[in-house]
């Protein structure tokens, strides 16, 4: 059997779990876990994934998100239910909770898997490297077997189950595996149109030249209703916050469309913004790596050309 | 407050990875070496402490004798004491170069350990974890603003529409990603002095962890067609023909 470890952030699904759910459901009989009472309001959603048996752990003290103390109960319910394998979502919750789960298990973890093949005893993954800009084929031993799923290449499928058995769990946990909790929450105020949701992004790299430079890029994609991204150059040298950033390890996008101005295309930018359905780039080198792989190119200086799509635009 | 920074050498490729005959490795011939991005706001982090509360940084790294480049960038940006795990040049799996961090750090007194999010090479994502887990130190990933007072990391990292705040008893360790500040750069003296600092060099041997390394592949980009739309200001009206076909103006 193979158990998939279903998130939630105080009652509300992280949709990254179903599509891991989509992966595990190839490898085997699936049945979830979910860690704490607060779960329990997902727990029937799980029914149009294929699932037919939750696995609720309840303890006391599993009142919000705490790492050690969720991966220590998904050891022990993986004892004491003989599982095959452990797959979580690459998320930072997943990732965090499998990372743990292995140290408390010593044994190996697989991180952003995009496929899995069954040979012998083992499995034979494919995961991600240089945030996706190279892959690995590994071996991975040992019982459980401990993976994750990278986020966004599955789509979670639905295929409905005949019906839902939900079993509590009980854990054995002491106030040590509590020594990290969430103490307090900040919810965010709303920032306008941000980078993850935004339809459009007008970013810069290094050729935009200075922070002033990126007022033009602010102008055109408050008028096209976007956001600005930027390339890591960017932000090293403090013209924008790292919350710009676009890239491996910035923000992945997924846009309508990308316009890259003054951009190479480095792979570490790539990985970045190649989700987006179509990218515009505006460069003065033919020769860009970017060029290659754009939808759309401009070969011109973007301290001219942007300034007179402005222009344009507010001459419609 | 005595600070342990993790760090890893890894290749910087810019355009395109190209990979080794027998497909291990990156070719990196032509490349440069860098410290993964999330350390080196570890690297930052831990020297803002230090300054703060007076103390000394440690920098250690598992690679081959080349990585002594990066322990001597740490070096020359404040760091005190470096250690070089030498390996032979093959690239360790996370369970065994965990197990040689700690046990080299086996009997040392750290207040904290901090290790990047996930190396940007192999993002493995559980070197941190495991080497907390040997020292029975708290863990914490994925850090974005850390604040260490009387004892208490106040660590803070984003999660959907808003802000996780963690309180954690020291010693800890804790794992950070690249925004939390901006990386100083080495200043001349800085380079100076550590050109003249010792390393201190130990050579563990791997146990056997996984998951094994079977080999890379790099994916193939799906086939796109480039439209040229212009040269200089006269592409401007073929690139508002574009923005308006999407439906932006
Ligand atoms: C481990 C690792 C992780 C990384 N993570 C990221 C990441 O998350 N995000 C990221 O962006 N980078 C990342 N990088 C850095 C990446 O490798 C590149 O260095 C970076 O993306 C380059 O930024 P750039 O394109 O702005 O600058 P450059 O590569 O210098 O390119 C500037 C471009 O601007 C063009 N240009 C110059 N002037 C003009 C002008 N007036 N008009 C039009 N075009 C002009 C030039 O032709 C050139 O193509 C990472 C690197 C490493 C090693």
């Amino acid at each position: 059997m193979i158990l998939g470890f279903i998130e939630h952030d105080r009652g509300t699904l992280n949709k990254a779990s179903l599509e891991m759910l989509t992966l595990a459901r190839r490898l085997g009989s699936v049945e979830a876990v979910v860690i704490g009472r607060k779960g329990a309001t997902i727990t029937h959603e799980l029914k149009q994934y294929g699932i037919s048996k939750v696995h609720l752990v309840v303890h006391d003290q599993l009142d919000d998100y705490a790492p050690t103390a969720w991966a220590k109960s998904l050891t022990q319910l993986a004892t004491s239910l003989q599982v095959e394998a452990i797959l979580a979502s690459g998320s930072e919750r997943g990732n965090e909770v499998m990372a743990q789960a292995a140290a408390i298990m010593n044994l190996p973890l697989a991180t952003n898997c995009v496929d899995v093949v069954l040979r012998e005893s083992d499995y034979i993954v494919t995961r991600l490297r240089w945030g996706g800009s190279l892959v690995e084929e590994a071996r991975l031993s040992g019982k459980p077997k401990l993976l994750s799923v990278a986020q966004h290449v599955f789509a979670a499928e639905e295929t409905l189950s005949e019906d839902l058995v939900i079993v509590e769990q009980e854990v054995d946990l002491n106030d040590k595996d509590f020594r990290v909790r969430v103490t307090e929450r900040v919810e965010n105020e709303s920032e306008g149109v941000s980078l993850t949701t935004a339809r459009v992004i007008v970013s810069g790299g290094r050729g935009v030249g200075s922070s002033e430079g990126f007022d033009k890029l602010e102008e055109l994609a408050q008028l096209i209703d976007g956001a600005v991204g930027c390339s890591r150059v960017v932000t090293n040298k403090g013209w924008r916050p790292h919350s710009d950033q676009v890239g491996q390890t910035g923000t992945r996008v997924a846009p309508d469309l990308y316009i890259a101005c003054g951009i190479s295309g480095a792979i570490q930018h790539w990985v970045g913004c190649k989700a987006a359905k179509k990218i515009l780039v505006i460069n003065t080198d033919a020769e860009a790596p970017i060029v290659q792989k754009a939808d759309y190119v401009v070969i011109a200086d973007l301290h001219e050309i942007v300034p007179a799509i402005i222009a344009a635009i507010r001459a419609l | 407050m005595n600070i342990l920074v993790c760090i890893k050498r890894v290749p910087a490729p810019g355009r395109s990875i190209i990979l080794s005959e027998d497909k291990q490795e990156i070719i990196t011939r032509n490349l440069g070496f860098t410290i993964s991005p999330h350390e080196e706001c570890a690297i930052e982090e831990a020297l803002r402490i230090k300054e703060k509360n007076g103390g000394s940084v440690t920098v250690l790294t598992l690679g081959p004798d080349t990585a002594v480049e990066q322990l001597r960038q740490a070096m020359a940006q404040g760091v005190d004491e470096a250690i070089l795990l030498q390996t032979d040049g093959k690239e360790w799996d996370p369970m065994a170069t965990s197990k040689a961090i700690a046990d080299a750090i086996a009997d040392k007194d750290f207040d904290l350990l901090l290790f990047g999010n996930e190396s940007a090479d192999s993002g493995g994502y559980q070197v941190g974890s495991r080497v907390a887990f040997a020292k029975d130190f708290p863990f914490l990933s994925g850090v974005k603003s850390l604040h260490v007072a009387e004892g208490k990391a106040i660590a803070s990292r984003e999660a959907l529409h808003a802000r996780e705040i963690y309180e954690i008893d020291l010693p800890a360790a804790i794992s950070v990603k690249e925004g939390i500040n901006l990386p100083r750069y080495p200043s001349l003296p800085g380079r100076m002095r550590a050109r003249r600092k010792e390393i201190t060099i130990l050579k563990p041997a791997p146990i056997s962890g996984g998951p094994e390394k079977l080999q890379l592949r790099v994916p193939q980009g799906e086939e796109n067609q480039v439209e040229v739309l212009g040269y200089g200001v006269e592409a401007v009206p073929r690139v508002m023909e574009v923005l308006q076909e999407l439906n932006f103006c």
